[in-house]
Order: structure tokens, then sequence, then C-alpha cells
């Protein structure tokens, strides 16, 4: 899994995969420390995210694992929001303290 | 799934049986904090009806055949949905209907 902060919401009414009721996020891939790397990418949002969250990103063939998504074209969702990073004993990311601050 | 928009058809008429009539896309790349192309194509299924100009997602690797277009066929990039209104931060960055 890799980590990304949601940072839009795609709209498509002409689709193959047929879901209904799910969000298609506008993800940005992130780094551990939650700074932006500038590559996008289209995922399934699962866990109901906000803009500006850090989240997991399955990709893959993985995706198609969910009772959800079993047996469609799908190839990128969010499977978690992120709380704490901590690397080395540092807290390199804090959800709760984003948005305190 | 990756954005990109569609530039263009491909014909080939010798390709794999399983492929026969099904359409061919050429893609570009999208770089979504410019909209503008990033220089980098493929070449994905059709499974949506998608048009030149038209910004679309696809998938790509063993996804790719989970298209009820593309089942058992040998792709590993397949274009699963036209984009109408695309959102960051806050801004309508696409919409099909002006954009177009």
């Amino acid at each position: 899994m890799i980590f990304g902060k949601v940072v839009g919401t795609m709209v498509s009414t002409v689709k193959s995969d047929k879901l209904e009721g799910v969000r298609y996020r506008l993800v940005e891939k992130c780094d551990q420390r939650g700074e932006k790397l500038n590559d996008f990418l289209i995922a399934l949002d699962m866990v109901n995210s906000s803009i500006d969250d850090v989240v997991l990103l399955a990709q893959g063939s993985s995706c198609s694992w969910t009772d959800l998504t079993k047996n469609k074209p799908v190839d990128s969702i969010i499977v978690g929001i992120v709380d704490l990073i901590d690397e080395k004993g540092k807290e390199t990311y804090g959800r709760f303290k984003r948005k305190s601050s | 799934m990756l954005l990109a928009r569609v530039s263009g058809t491909i014909v080939a008429t010798q390709k794999s049986e399983s492929l026969e009539g099904m359409k061919l896309l050429l893609l570009e790349k999208i770089d979504a904090s410019t909209m503008k192309g990033k220089g980098d194509f493929l070449v994905a299924l059709d499974s949506v009806g998608a048009n030149v100009e038209e910004l679309v997602f696809y998938v790509t690797g063993s996804s790719a055949r989970l298209t009820d277009a593309s089942k058992g066929k040998p792709t590993d990039s397949t274009v699963v949905g036209i984009v109408d209104n695309l959102e960051k931060d806050g801004k309508l960055i696409y919409q099909k209907s002006r954009d177009i």
C-alpha cells in the first residue's frame, strides 16, 4: 500500500464498473510526512475520506477482493484513513494534530 | 485508475483473434495539477465508447480484463469511464460540458 492525500473528487456517469453509492477521489501521492509528490491518480473511496486526509491506497488486482469491487475493473482503492505515522520513534504525521493547528 | 485524454484511435488489421471488433484508443496521460498532457502515450481497449478529446480514466494490469467488454481478452489497459466533472482543492478543474 502507498500513501496519498485526498485532493478532490471525480464524477463520471458513463463507466463500466456500474458501481453506485461510492465516490471516486482524486488523490495525490505523498510521502510518510504527508508531503505531496505531484503524482495523481483516481481511487475508489471505500472509507468515506475527506479532502486533505492522508489515506492508504491499495493498488492492482488486490482491489477486486472487497465485497463491493468483486470482479469490477478497479485498480486503486482507498482502504484506510491514516491517523498517525511513526518513523523511528518520531511522529512524522498526525491527522488530529494537523486539524487542530 | 489514471486520468488520460483520448487523442486518437488505433487500427490494426492483424491482431489477436479475441481482439477483433474491439476499439483501441490512443491515450495521452494527464497531469492533474495543470490538466495538460504529459507527452506520455499508451494504447488502451475501450469499454465505454469514449470519443476523441474526452477526459477518461483507465485501469491497468489484470483489472483491465474485468470489464464486460474485455473479459478474457489479452489487454493490460482498459478505459473504464468518461469523466464528467473533476474537482481539485475545491475548484472545478474540468467539466465535460464546458471544456469540450
